[in-house]
C-alpha cells in the first residue's frame, strides 16, 4: 500500500487518517450490554476487526444504563487493538465529569469522540431521575475544541497535556424544523466538530434534499459527514421505527420491500448495501456509519457486499 | 406566578395524625390564583380535614386564617396568635411561603400543597411552566420564548433530533420548544440569531442559595 504523508492532523485517529486521506469512510457501532461483563463486546469486536475503520460505543442509549462507553472504548483498545468512536450524551454529566472523563479516556488511547444530546430519560429504565444538560452537544463541541486548540478547560483554566481528540457531531436529517437542521450542522461545526455522523437514513430522499442544504452552506468541505445507515432485519421493526420513534422518517418503499421479502433478513441486507452505494454517488459524503442496533453481527456481511473491503491500513 | 396544587387528603390527614388542634393557613397570592391555596381552597380542606377526623372518631379543632402573602413577614405576623393557639399547621401557600411561615412558627408547618413550576394560566384550569428562573435571561435571542423551560432538555443551540411534526420526543402532548422558538423568530423575520452560538450558561449556583440584596432599597428604609 502507498504510503501517505498526514501534516496537520488534529488527532491522528485511523478515523481521521482514512477521512483526510479521501478514502470512504465506514464505521461500526456496538451498544454495550445492561450488565458488567465484556462478553458481548468482544464477540462483536472480533466480528468487525479489520472491516471497520472505528466502532462506537453508545452512551447509556435510550437512557437505559448499560456498561458505560468508556469502559467499552477501553476494552476495544487494550483487548482488541482496534479503534473506538466514544459517544458522549450531555443528559448523564456535567462539564467537571465529562472533561474529567475525556482527560483519562484520551490517556487511555482514545482519540475519536462523539457529542451528543442524548435521549430523554423518560424513554429509559430511570425516567424519574434527574437530567443534567448543563451544556448543551454544540457547547460540548466547543468544549472540546477549546481543550485540542486552546488548551484550555471550558474554565478558562490551563490543561497541560491537553486531549486531541477528532471531535464528531450528529445531526438529524429527518428532524424538524427541517430548514433548520442544516443550520444547526453549521453551527456543530462553526463550534468545532471535524466529523458528523448523521441520523439513520431510512428516506434516501429526504437525506438527499438534506444533503443539497448542506452543500448549499458549504458545510461538506469544513467537516466529513458520514452517512447513518441500519440493516433493518424485521417489517415488524421498520413499521414501529415509521410511526413509534420521534424524529425518525422511514419511506413507505423501505417498509414495503421489507414486508415483501421472502426474506426480510436478507432483503434488509441488499437495501443496506444498496443505501451505501447510493451514498457513494453524493457530493459531499465522506462515509458510512453502520448501526445494527441489536444486530451488530451482521455489519461485517455488509461492508462486504457493498466493495469497503480491504479497509485502508496506515 | 408560582403553580401549586393541592397535596391529596390522605397525604395531608398523615401529616396531621398526632394533633387535636391545628391551622390551615392560606395566602392570597399566586395560589389563591391558581386555586391552590386561598381562603376558598382553605375553607374545603379545613372541612375534609373535620369530616375525616369525626368520622373516625378522633375529632380535630381546624382553625382557618388567610393572609396577603405568606412570603413578607409583615403579612406573616397575622398568624401570630392562631399559631400559638395551635399544635400543627398546614399552610396552602406555595414552598416558599410554607417555609417561611415555619421559620415564623413554634409549632410544626406541614406542606398542604405540592409547589410544580412557575407558569401561566393558559386557560380555566390549564397551566403550564414558561420560566426556569435560571438567573440570566436569554429570551432576547429565541423570541421570547424559553429554551431552557420549553424544551425537554433545556437546550440552548437548537432542537435535539427528537423534535418532529412541531412535539417533543417526550410526548406528543408537548410542543417542541424550539420549533416553536423557530416559528416566532421566522415570524418576526429573525432566523439570523438562530446561527449565534450560545456558550456553556453559568447556572449562578456558585454562591449557594441565590439572594438578592438592592442596597439602594436597604438604606431607604435605614
Amino acid at each position: 500500500m502507498k504510503e501517505i504523508k498526514f501534516e496537520n492532523l488534529k488527532s491522528g485517529s485511523n478515523l481521521e487518517k482514512v477521512l483526510v486521506s479521501g478514502q470512504f469512510a465506514c464505521t461500526g457501532e456496538i451498544g454495550p450490554p445492561t450488565y458488567a461483563s465484556f462478553e458481548e463486546i468482544d464477540k462483536h469486536a472480533r466480528e468487525m476487526k479489520g472491516k471497520v475503520d472505528a466502532v462506537n460505543f453508545t452512551d447509556n442509549q435510550t437512557a437505559v444504563v448499560r456498561l458505560s462507553s468508556w469502559g467499552a472504548s477501553l476494552r476495544l483498545i487494550y483487548e482488541h487493538g482496534m479503534e473506538p468512536n466514544l459517544q458522549v450524551v450531555c443528559r448523564d454529566r456535567n462539564r467537571l465529569a465529562i472533561q474529567s472523563d475525556l482527560l483519562a479516556a484520551y490517556a487511555h488511547g482514545v482519540r475519536n469522540v462523539l457529542c451528543l444530546s442524548g435521549d430523554h430519560q423518560s424513554f429509559g429504565n430511570h425516567p424519574g431521575c434527574k437530567s443534567v444538560y448543563d451544556v448543551d452537544s454544540v457547547q460540548l463541541i466547543n468544549m472540546l475544541k477549546r481543550l485540542r486548540d486552546d488548551g484550555c478547560f471550558e474554565c478558562g483554566a490551563e490543561c497541560k497535556v491537553n486531549p486531541k481528540f477528532f471531535i464528531g457531531c450528529a445531526e438529524n436529517p429527518f428532524g424538524d424544523p427541517f430548514e433548520f437542521r442544516a443550520i444547526r450542522l453549521e453551527k456543530k461545526i462553526e463550534a468545532g466538530a471535524d466529523f458528523v455522523q448523521t441520523q439513520c437514513i431510512l428516506d434516501m430522499e429526504r437525506f438527499e434534499l438534506f444533503m443539497e442544504k448542506v452543500r448549499e452552506l458549504g458545510l461538506h468541505k469544513r467537516a466529513f459527514i458520514c452517512a447513518g445507515l441500519m440493516p433493518v432485519k424485521s417489517p415488524r421493526m421498520a413499521r414501529y421505527m415509521q410511526t413509534g420513534v420521534p424524529g425518525m422518517l422511514v419511506s413507505e418503499e423501505f417498509c414495503q420491500r421489507l414486508e415483501k421479502a421472502e426474506d426480510p433478513k436478507a432483503e434488509a441486507v441488499n437495501i443496506t448495501v444498496e443505501y451505501i452505494k447510493r451514498c457513494q454517488q453524493i457530493e459531499g459524503v465522506a462515509g458510512v456509519h453502520i448501526m445494527a442496533v441489536a444486530w451488530e453481527s451482521i455489519v461485517p456481511t455488509v461492508i462486504e457486499k457493498a466493495g469497503l473491503l480491504p479497509r485502508p491500513t496506515f | 406566578m408560582i403553580v401549586a396544587e393541592r397535596k391529596p387528603i390522605e397525604k395531608v390527614l398523615e401529616m396531621i395524625a398526632p394533633y387535636k388542634k391545628v391551622l390551615v393557613a392560606g395566602c392570597y397570592g399566586c395560589v389563591t390564583v391558581c386555586l391552590a391555596g386561598g381562603e376558598k381552597e382553605v375553607g374545603i380542606l379545613a372541612s375534609q380535614i373535620r369530616l375525616a377526623r369525626s368520622k373516625d372518631g378522633n375529632p380535630i379543632e381546624v382553625v382557618e386564617q388567610t393572609v396577603e402573602r405568606q412570603c413578607d413577614a409583615e403579612y406573616l405576623a397575622k398568624f401570630q396568635d392562631n399559631v400559638s393557639s395551635v399544635e400543627a399547621v398546614v399552610s396552602l401557600a406555595c414552598g416558599i411561603g410554607i417555609q417561611y411561615l415555619a421559620e415564623k412558627s413554634p409549632v410544626p408547618v406541614f406542606p398542604g400543597v405540592n409547589t410544580l413550576f412557575l407558569g401561566a394560566n393558559l386557560d380555566v384550569g390549564k397551566w403550564a411552566e414558561r420560566c426556569f428562573a435560571c438567573g440570566d435571561c436569554v429570551l432576547d435571542k429565541t423570541g421570547g420564548i424559553c429554551p431552557i423551560a420549553r424544551c425537554s432538555k433545556s437546550l440552548l443551540n437548537g432542537p435535539c433530533g427528537g423534535s418532529q411534526y412541531g412535539k417533543c420526543e417526550v410526548s406528543k402532548d408537548v410542543d417542541c420548544g424550539w420549533q416553536l422558538i423557530y416559528d416566532r423568530l421566522k415570524a418576526l423575520g429573525q432566523l439570523d440569531k438562530l446561527k449565534e452560538i450560545i456558550p456553556a450558561k453559568n447556572w449562578k449556583r456558585d454562591k449557594g442559595p441565590r439572594t438578592l440584596v438592592r442596597e439602594e432599597l436597604t438604606l431607604e428604609r435605614d
